[in-house]
C-alpha cells in the first residue's frame, strides 16, 4: 500500500519516476538507433521498471505511464521491422517473457503481442488470449489496470471484428468479444479491489481516486459497443449477460453504479429494448445503496427519446412489453431496497411516468397504473414530509396535466385524487393551484358534474381548511390568490345542456359551501354568476318551459341561489350578499317570477336594515338598490308602491344630509321609467325632487352654521339636472318655472358665496347652462321646450 | 646464463588437434583463471582422434623415456584442493624411448570412449575431460600438456513425465494449489502452471518463481551441500484475491542449468528445484520447493 503522504512528497516520487524513464529512455533509444535488440530489451525493462512505483496516486501514476506509453510506441515501430532487429516475431514473443520481472515483461509482451497479431502469424485470437490471460499476473489494482488499459489500447484496432483485417478464419467477432468481455472483468475486479487496500480511515480519498479510474474499467464497454458485427443474437446471449454478471457479483456500489450507466449509455436503444428484461433483473440485484433510480431513470429516458425519435419503432416497445417489465422492475427495486428514501422512490415513478406518457400517451390506464403504485407505496408510509419527495409527487402529478392538456384527461385517473391525498396541506395546495392554472392556460371546459365532483375533490385543498391547518400561517396574499383561482375556475365549468349544468352548479356548491367565512366572499359570486348565466340561458331558450317535470327551471335555480346567497350573508359578508340578492333581483324580474324577485328584494332590505350600518356602505347600498328596483319592471303595484316606499324611506334616513339629498333624488326614477310601459309618476317624481331641494337647502345652511361658509351649489346643480332630465322626458309636472327658479336660486346662492371666498363659477353648473342655451338654439321640438326657460 | 634460462623452459612445444576440430561444436567453458575459452563438445560413446604433435625448440633435442597420452574424467573436489579422482582414465602409447629433434607428429585414437558424466563446473566440484600428454623424461621432469573438451550427453524424453501438483497453506492465512506441467524438464523447456489462490489473508508485494541449484558434494559427515539460485522470476505483482488463479510461464532457455545429476560417481550430485517464494508487504517469505529433474534432450542439427 501507497504510504500516506504530501503532495510535495508525492510530486517528488513522480519527478524520479519521470527522470529515471527519460534516463532509460536516452539509452533505449541509443540501442534501438544501433539495432541492438539486446540492449534495447534491457533498457525497455529498465525504464518500464519505473511503472513498478507503489508510491504515485492515481493521477500521477497516469502522468508517469503516458510518459512510458509514448516510448512504447517506438519500441513498437522496431519490433515491427523484423529487419533491424532480426528475429522472427515469435521468438521476439519469447524472448520479450524472459524479462524477470512481471510489470516490464506483460509491458513488452503486449507490444510485442500487438506485432505479431500484426504480422498475421498467428492467429490474432489466440495471441489476444494470450495476453489477457498472461496479465493476470499483476494483480496490483492500479498497475494491473494500467497494464490492462495498455492491452486494451494496443489491441483496440486488432481485434477480428468484421470488416477488420483479423477477422475470418478461425478468428471471428466472438473472439474480440471474448476478449475484451475478459479484459474487462478483470479491470473491474482490480477497481473494485482497490478499496479494500487502505485503512477505513482513508477510504474517502480512495473512492475519489476510484472515481479517476473508472473511466479505464468503461472504456472497454465503449469498445463492446463498438464492435463491428455484435448483433442483437450476440449481445442478448453472451456480452450483455456476462458484463451484467461482472456487474452484479462485483458487489461494489461505485462500480455498479457507474457501469449500469455505462451499459445504458454505450450500447443501442434498440438493444436495450430487446433485453429490457435482463437488464432491469440486474437494477434489482444491485446493492442496496446503489443509486438505481438514476440508473432506471437514465433507462428510461434513454428509451423514451428512442421511442420519440421515430414512430415506426413504437411498436417494438408493445411488443417487449416495455412499460410492463419496467413497471414491474421498478417495483421490485423499491421493494426490495428498503433503505432507499421515499424521495428515490418517487423520483422512479416520474421517470416511469414520464416514460410512459412519452411512449404510450393512449394508455391511459397505465398512468392510472403508476399512480396507482405511488398510492400502495405512500400508503405504507407515515405522513410524508420530506421537502424532495413532496417535490418529486407533484411532478408526477404535474406530468399528465402537462402532457394532456385537457384536464378532463387527467379526472379520468382514479388513482389521482388518491396521491393527492397524501400531499401535505401546502403541496396540496400548490399542486390544486397547478392545476388550476392548467386549466386556465388550456381553456379547458369541464363540462360534466362527475368530473366537476373529480376536480373539486382533487382542489379540496383550496376549497376548505384541511384538518390541521393553521389560518394564521397563512399568507393574505397567497390565500386571495387562491381563492381568485378558485373564482376563475368556476366560470371554467360550463355545459350546453341546462340540466347538466344545473348538477355541476350543485356539486360546485357542495363544495364550495365547505369552505367557511373567507372563503365563501371569494367563490359564491361566481357560483352565483354562473348560475344567472345559466337562467338567462333558460330564458332565451323560452322561459316557457315549467312545470315539476323538468328539473332545470329559473325558479329551482333562483331557490339554490337564495339558499347560497343566505349563508353569505350569515358569514357575515353583508354588502357582497345585498348585491348577488339584487343581481338575482333582476334576473327573476326578467324570468317574470315576481313573487322570487320580491323575495330577493325582502333579503337585501332585510340585510340593509340588520346587516349594513356602516353609513358608507349604506349609501352604496341604497344606491344599488335603487338602482336595481328602478330596472325592475315585473312587480305589481302594489309591491312596486312597497319596495320603492321602502326605498325612499331608507334615502331619507341616511345620515349625512347630501348623502340624504342623493339618495332621495335618485329615488325620483323609481318613479318615472323612461320605458314604454314604464311607470310615469311624474307627480312623485317631483316630490322627491323637492325634497331633495329641502334638504339641499337644509345641507347648506347647516353647512354655513359650522363652517361659515355654505360651500359649493353642487347638490343645487345636480337637482337641476335632475329637473332638466325629467322636464326633457316630457314630466308635465316640471314646468319651465320650476327650471328657472332653481337656476336663480344657484345664482343666488353662488353670490352670497362670493362675499367671503373667491368667484369661482362651478364649472358644472356651467356647463348645465350651456346646454340649456344649445338647447334653446338648436330649435326644434326640443328647442321650443326649451324656449320657455327664461335664464 | 642462456643455458639455465633454457633449462627451465620446456624443451618442447606440445599441441593436441583433434581431427574434426575444425567442425566439431565448440562451447564456452569457464577455465581456472577465470576466463573462458572454447573447447571442443563431445558426447558419450564418440570416438576421439586426433594428433600430438611434438615441436622441440630450436636447437634442440629432447630426449624422452616414452611419450602417451591418455583421456582422463577426473572429479576435482575444490575442498579437497589438487586431489583428483579419476572415474575415467584411457591411455595410448605414441612413442617408445628416444629422441625427438624435430617436431614429430603422432595421431591418436580413442574409440568409442565411454564417457558416462557430462562436464559439470559446479561451486564444490568440478567434473572434466581433459586429454593429457605426457613426454616422460628421466631426470629433467616429464613434460606435459592438457586439452580440455566437454562432454553433454542427451537423454530421451521420459516416458513418464507427471505434472506436479500441490495445495499448501497456512492455516487461516494463506491457502493455495500449484500446478506445474511436468516433473521433468529439458534445459530448453518451458515451465507451464499455475497458482490458484483459496484463501488469502495476508498482503502480498510479490510471488516469484525460483530455480534452484542443490549440490552436494562428499558423502557422510563430509557432504557439503552448497544452494544456489538461479534464477527469480516474478510470477506476480500485488495481492490477489480469492478464486485467482496465476499463470506460470517461465522458459529455461536463459538461465545457466545443466541436466540433474544423481549421485555422480558416489562424489556429488547436482539436483534442481523450483521454489515458489511469496513475500508479504512486511518482507517475510512463505515458500514452498519442489524438485524437479531437468534433462539434455537432444537438440536439433540447428542449435
Amino acid at each position: 500500500m501507497r504510504p500516506l503522504a504530501g503532495v510535495e512528497d508525492e510530486e517528488k516520487w513522480l519527478a524520479e519516476g519521470i527522470a529515471g524513464i527519460q534516463h532509460n529512455a536516452f539509452f533505449m533509444h541509443r540501442a534501438l538507433d544501433a539495432n541492438n535488440l539486446r540492449e534495447v530489451l534491457k533498457y525497455s525493462a529498465l525504464m518500464l521498471s519505473e511503472l513498478r512505483t507503489s508510491k504515485l496516486s492515481p493521477q500521477k501514476y497516469y502522468d508517469l505511464y503516458m510518459r512510458a506509453f509514448d516510448q512504447l510506441r517506438q519500441l513498437e515501430i522496431f519490433f515491427k521491422d523484423e529487419s533491424r532487429h532480426g528475429l522472427p516475431v515469435v521468438d521476439l514473443y519469447e524472448l520479450v517473457q524472459h524479462a524477470g520481472n512481471i510489470l516490464p515483461r506483460m509491458y513488452l509482451l503486449c507490444t510485442v503481442g500487438s506485432v505479431y497479431i500484426k504480422s498475421k502469424q498467428a492467429p490474432s485470437k489466440d495471441v489476444l488470449k494470450d495476453l489477457v490471460e498472461m496479465c493476470r499476473g499483476v494483480q496490483h489494482p492500479i498497475r494491473g489496470l494500467f497494464l490492462r488499459s495498455y492491452l486494451a489500447q494496443v489491441s483496440r484496432d486488432k481485434l477480428p471484428e468484421i470488416g477488420s483485417d483479423y477477422e475470418g478464419d478461425a478468428n471471428t467477432v466472438m473472439d474480440a468479444v471474448e476478449f475484451v468481455l475478459q479484459n474487462f472483468t478483470e479491470m473491474n475486479k482490480l477497481w473494485v479491489r482497490i478499496q479494500h487496500q487502505g485503512p477505513g480511515t482513508v477510504r474517502e480519498k480512495q473512492e475519489k481516486e476510484r472515481n479517476e479510474l473508472r473511466d479505464l474499467v468503461g472504456k472497454n464497454l465503449h469498445v463492446l459497443g463498438q464492435i463491428e458485427g455484435v448483433d442483437l443474437e450476440m449481445y442478448k446471449e453472451t456480452v450483455l449477460p456476462r458484463v451484467l454478471e461482472q456487474v452484479v457479483n462485483c458487489k461494489d456500489e461505485l462500480a455498479q453504479y457507474y457501469l449500469m450507466e455505462c451499459i445504458i449509455q454505450v450500447f443501442p436503444d434498440e438493444y436495450h429494448l430487446q433485453t429490457l428484461e435482463t437488464l432491469l433483473a440486474a437494477c434489482t440485484q444491485l446493492m442496496p445503496t446503489v443509486d438505481t433510480k438514476i440508473v432506471l431513470t437514465q433507462l428510461m429516458d434513454r428509451l423514451s427519446n428512442y421511442a420519440a425519435s421515430s414512430p415506426d419503432v413504437l411498436h417494438e416497445f408493445l411488443q417487449v412489453e416495455a412499460f410492463a417489465k419496467l413497471s414491474n422492475a421498478i417495483g421490485k427495486v423499491i421493494d426490495t431496497q428498503l433503505e432507499m428514501p421515499i424521495v428515490g422512490a418517487m423520483t422512479l415513478f416520474v421517470s416511469l411516468l414520464t416514460f410512459t406518457l412519452r411512449v404510450h400517451p393512449d394508455r391511459l390506464d397505465y398512468v392510472d397504473q403508476v399512480l396507482g403504485a405511488c398510492v400502495v407505496k405512500l400508503s405504507s408510509l407515515p405522513k410524508l414530509e420530506d421537502a424532495r419527495a413532496m417535490k418529486q409527487v407533484v411532478a408526477l402529478l404535474s406530468a399528465p396535466l402537462e402532457k394532456y392538456s385537457d384536464i378532463v384527461t387527467a379526472l379520468t385517473l382514479s388513482n389521482y385524487p388518491r396521491v393527492m391525498d397524501h400531499l401535505d396541506d401546502g403541496t396540496n395546495k400548490v399542486m390544486a393551484m397547478l392545476i388550476i392554472q392548467s386549466i386556465m392556460k388550456n381553456d379547458s371546459c369541464i363540462s360534466t358534474a362527475d368530473k366537476v365532483e373529480v376536480l373539486f375533490e382533487l382542489i379540496k385543498g383550496l376549497i376548505k381548511d384541511l384538518d390541521g391547518t393553521d389560518m394564521e400561517e397563512l399568507d393574505e396574499e397567497d390565500f386571495q390568490e387562491e381563492q381568485n383561482s378558485v373564482a376563475r375556475l368556476i366560470h371554467m365549468l360550463d355545459n350546453e345542456e341546462p340540466e347538466e349544468m344545473l348538477k355541476i352548479i350543485c356539486v360546485v356548491r357542495k363544495h364550495l359551501m365547505t369552505g367557511g367565512p373567507r372563503r365563501l366572499p371569494f367563490t359564491v359570486p361566481p357560483l352565483i354568476f354562473s348560475a344567472l348565466r345559466l337562467v338567462r340561458q333558460l330564458e332565451s331558450q323560452g322561459g316557457d318551459i315549467t312545470g315539476e317535470d323538468v328539473p332545470a327551471t329559473p325558479r329551482k335555480i333562483f331557490q339554490i341561489l337564495n339558499q347560497t346567497i343566505e349563508v353569505l350573508s350569515s358569514v357575515p359578508c353583508p354588502e357582497l350578499a345585498l348585491r348577488l340578492y339584487l343581481q338575482c333581483a333582476e334576473a327573476a324580474s326578467d324570468c317574470d317570477l315576481e313573487p322570487v324577485a320580491y323575495e330577493f328584494f325582502t333579503q337585501a332590505f332585510i340585510l340593509y336594515e340588520e346587516e349594513i350600518a356602516d353609513s358608507k356602505a349604506q349609501v352604496t347600498a341604497i344606491h344599488l338598490i335603487v338602482g336595481t328596483l328602478q330596472r325592475i319592471n315585473v312587480f305589481g303595484v302594489e309591491n312596486r308602491d312597497t319596495l320603492t316606499h321602502k326605498a325612499t324611506g331608507y334615502s331619507a334616513r341616511l345620515l349625512k344630509k347630501p348623502d340624504q339629498c342623493r339618495a332621495v333624488y335618485a329615488c325620483s326614477h323609481l318613479f318615472w321609467v323612461d320605458d314604454l310601459d314604464g311607470i310615469k309618476d311624474g307627480e312623485r317624481a317631483l316630490l322627491c325632487l323637492r325634497r331633495a331641494l329641502r334638504i339641499a337647502n337644509a345641507a347648506q345652511q347647516m353647512a354655513n352654521a359650522t363652517r361659515g361658509s355654505s360651500g359649493p351649489v353642487t347638490l343645487f346643480v345636480e337637482i337641476l339636472n335632475k329637473y332638466i332630465y325629467f322636464f326633457e322626458k316630457g314630466n308635465p309636472h316640471i314646468t319651465p318655472s320650476d327650471i328657472q327658479s332653481l337656476v336663480e336660486l344657484i345664482n343666488n346662492e353662488m353670490q352670497s358665496d362670493n362675499g367671503n371666498t373667491t368667484i369661482h363659477s362651478d364649472p358644472f353648473f356651467t356647463s348645465t347652462l350651456r346646454y340649456i342655451r344649445f338647447q334653446k338654439q338648436k330649435g326644434g321640438l326640443m328647442g321650443d321646450k326649451y324656449d320657455l326657460i327664461k335664464l | 646464463m642462456n643455458y639455465l634460462l633454457g633449462a627451465f623452459k620446456p624443451a618442447c612445444n606440445i599441441s593436441i588437434t583433434f581431427s574434426d576440430g575444425k567442425n566439431r561444436k565448440q562451447v564456452p567453458m569457464k577455465k581456472e583463471n577465470g576466463q573462458t575459452a572454447l573447447v571442443p563438445l563431445f558426447q558419450s560413446q564418440e570416438t576421439i582422434s586426433g594428433k600430438v604433435c611434438i615441436d622441440p625448440y630450436q636447437g634442440k633435442k629432447v630426449e624422452h623415456n616414452g611419450v602417451k597420452v591418455e583421456l582422463l574424467g577426473q572429479i576435482e573436489m575444490y575442498f579437497d584442493r589438487g586431489n583428483f579422482y579419476d572415474f575415467t582414465s584411457l591411455v595410448r602409447e605414441l612413442d617408445v624411448p628416444g629422441d625427438i629433434y624435430e617436431r614429430k607428429t603422432y595421431p591418436f585414437e580413442f574409440s568409442t570412449v565411454e564417457m558416462p558424466y557430462e562436464t559439470y563446473n559446479g561451486v564444490n566440484v568440478r567434473l572434466r575431460y581433459v586429454l593429457k600428454v605426457t613426454v616422460t623424461r628421466g631426470y629433467a621432469g616429464s613434460i606435459l600438456e592438457y586439452q580440455e573438451f566437454v562432454v553433454r550427453n542427451f537423454a530421451p524424453p521420459p516416458a513418464i513425465n507427471n505434472s506436479i501438483k500441490m495445495e499448501v497453506g497456512i492455516e487461516d492465512c494463506l491457502h493455495i494449489e500449484f500446478e506445474y506441467n511436468k516433473s521433468k524438464y529439458h534445459l530448453k523447456d518451458v515451465i507451464l502452471g499455475k497458482i490458484y489462490f483459496l484463501l488469502v489473508r495476508i498482503k502480498m508485494k510479490n510471488m516469484d518463481l525460483e530455480i534452484r541449484r542443490r549440490e552436494s558434494t562428499g558423502a557422510g559427515a563430509n557432504t557439503h551441500v552448497e544452494t544456489e539460485t538461479l534464477a527469480k522470476f516474478e510470477l506476480m505483482d500485488g495481492t490477489p484475491v480469492r478464486g485467482e488463479s496465476i499463470p506460470v510461464r517461465l522458459f529455461l532457455a536463459p538461465y545457466d542449468l545443466t541436466p540433474t545429476h544423481r549421485n555422480i560417481n558416489n562424489k556429488f550430485s547436482v539436483k534442481y528445484y523450483l521454489n515458489l517464494v511469496l513475500v508479504d508487504e512486511e518482507d517475510r517469505r512463505y515458500f514452498k520447493q519442489q524438485e524437479i529433474t531437468l534433462y539434455r534432450l537432444k537438440e536439433d542439427a540447428s542449435s
